[in-house]
């Protein structure tokens, strides 16, 4: 693992009209890691990621990638820089089709890379199957695969993927964790959300806790998995 | 049978009018989830602005260039209106409440409509013949070169319109924006020049379909952007507002009905049918003949 921070967050502040939802949070990803954020509801995470892609602005505070301050950037332009999402709740057009939610992924290409396009389908070989077939009708499983693979089609260099286990049987949350670490595999940088915290410190290099708009905890993957404090509130685990 | 071909002739003039002028409401809508109420007054104000492009910059020429000129100039001068009242009445409102955008769209109705009417003068204005009134008797039925224009350019403005919106990576851009804006932009799509474009689109349209209205109706006065934004909007409701081939359709059917109205039962009735027959089709299907969405798993 290099050392060089690829993109980092510092002392963010994001408040919805007088209640603040992030008081402060400060955090690095390094190229090629895993990283994950974990939480119960209302801590903050969606938050955290909708900033970065500034759907929300910042009250204070920076988010930079490779060095670029994003906060001051219209949401448009961030993915071009490479910074793409998975949304929460996965967000797909579901009155257009599954190719045309992939091609709708790669906008800010000029040309849209085949070669993306090829392994998004290796990737997840059932949207291959229903390329023809309307987002709105998949399965919840299968429309978080379109939301990862939508994602990729900008060939982005980090990828943001916000509770890809939301709503899943737990089957298909091995299934869709298995593939992300596929993606990272690939030298992708993965910002992951999760409330699944077990299953997302299994993949991940890192982590940290959001707990109500502040970072509680943070470490190794290893450390927190062993962490008391982590096996208590989101484990379920009493030691 | 002469009176039904007649009415048919007639009906589809006036449609393709209604459905040029229907698709500046959908589109927005769509997009924005708002009803611009001033779309009406800026078709009225088009045919207002050919009357000026075609006494003061063409000097009255009626060749063919010269008309082809006042409609791009007029489709021209409209868009950039168009771009105005979206930056000025809706987009400082884009976060606030839908009501507060609604009256905003009413304010600026009333702007354009008193704004003619400052310009132009309250009396009815004779619109120039642009086109000669060339006849064609078909069996009794009398077909003019006007009807046959309308309706020829307004099938292809529509038919590439609907290429542009399927086919085109903006087009891609602009469904995606009307489906769920934050998603868009998480593509990387600028969702404010998507909006801009919108009017831009639905502005142009829009004039042309002023344009035809002065071309057949000749009188046109500085108000009449209600009536027509009227029968246009109830086209784009019985279509499916937000759907663009749902325009097209509504506003050809209801040129058509009120054509065979006025044909078989009196003119005078017209408007009460028109009525009546949107809301038998609101009971019937409330989101509109093409308006059917797929449900969104969540």
């Amino acid at each position: 693992m290099s050392n060089d921070v690829l993109f980092e967050i510092k002392d963010l502040e994001v408040s919805y009209g007088s209640i603040a939802a992030l008081k402060g949070i400060s955090l690095e990803v390094r190229k090629g890691e895993i990283v994950t954020i974990l939480g119960a509801n209302g801590a903050g995470k969606t938050t955290t990621m909708r900033t970065i892609s500034q759907l929300l602005k910042a009250k204070s505070g920076s988010i930079k990638f490779k060095g670029q301050e994003l906060t001051q950037l219209p949401a448009h332009k961030i993915v071009k820089l490479g910074v793409s999402q998975s949304p929460e709740g996965r967000k797909v057009f579901g009155i257009l089709t599954v190719e045309e939610n992939l091609m709708l992924g790669a906008f800010v290409k000029t040309r849209m890379n085949k070669e993306t396009l090829k392994w998004v389908y290796q990737l997840f070989p059932r949207l291959e199957e229903r390329r023809k077939q309307l987002a709105g009708t998949l399965s919840g499983g299968e429309q978080q695969m379109l939301a990862i693979g939508r994602s990729l089609m900008s060939d982005p260099e980090m990828l943001l993927l916000d509770e890809p286990s939301l709503g899943l049987a737990p089957i298909l949350v091995k299934a869709i964790f298995e593939q992300i670490k596929m993606i990272a595999n690939k030298g992708l940088t993965v910002l992951l959300v999760e409330q699944n915290a077990k299953a997302a410190l299994k993949l991940a290099d890192r982590g940290y806790v959001l707990d109500v708009g502040k970072i509680a905890l943070s470490g190794t993957s290893t450390e927190l998995l062993a962490s008391e404090k982590i096996q208590e509130a989101y484990l379920g685990k009493k030691s | 049978m002469d009176i039904f071909l007649q009415q048919l002739a007639n009906g589809l003039t006036i449609g393709s009018i209604f459905a040029l002028v229907a698709l500046g409401y959908t589109m927005v809508y769509g997009v924005m989830k708002l009803i611009n109420f001033a779309h009406g007054d800026m078709v009225a104000a088009s045919a207002f602005v050919g009357l000026t492009i075609y006494t003061q910059v063409m000097g009255q020429a009626t060749s063919l260039f010269a008309v082809i000129a006042i409609f791009f100039l007029a489709a021209a001068v409209m868009a950039c209106v168009g771009i105005m009242l979206e930056r000025l009445a809706y987009r400082p409102l884009r976060e606030a409440p839908r009501l507060s955008a609604v009256v905003s769209a009413l304010g600026a109705s009333l702007m354009i409509q008193n704004g003619i009417m400052l310009i132009w003068g309250p009396q009815m204005r004779i619109f120039p013949e642009l086109i000669p009134q060339v006849y064609w008797d078909i069996n009794g039925v009398v077909i003019s070169l006007i009807q046959v224009i309308i309706l020829a350019l307004s099938v292809t403005l529509m038919i590439a319109l609907y290429l542009f919106v399927e086919k085109t990576r903006m087009g891609a851009a602009i469904r995606a924006s009307a489906i769920d804006q934050d998603a868009a932009r998480l593509m990387g799509i600028n969702v404010n020049k998507v909006i801009a474009l919108i009017f831009i689109i639905g502005s142009s349209l829009g004039a042309v379909g002023g344009l035809f209205i002065g071309l057949y109706y000749r009188g046109i006065t500085f108000n009449m952007g209600w009536q027509y934004g009227l029968y246009a909007f109830i086209a784009a409701i019985l279509g499916g507002i937000g759907n663009i081939p749902g325009a097209m359709l509504g506003g050809m059917m209801l040129g058509l009905f009120q054509a065979f109205i006025a044909g078989y039962v009196s003119s005078t009735w017209a408007d009460a049918f028109t009525f009546i027959l949107l809301i038998l089709i609101l009971i019937v299907r409330p989101t509109g003949l093409l308006g059917e969405r797929v449900a969104e798993k969540v």
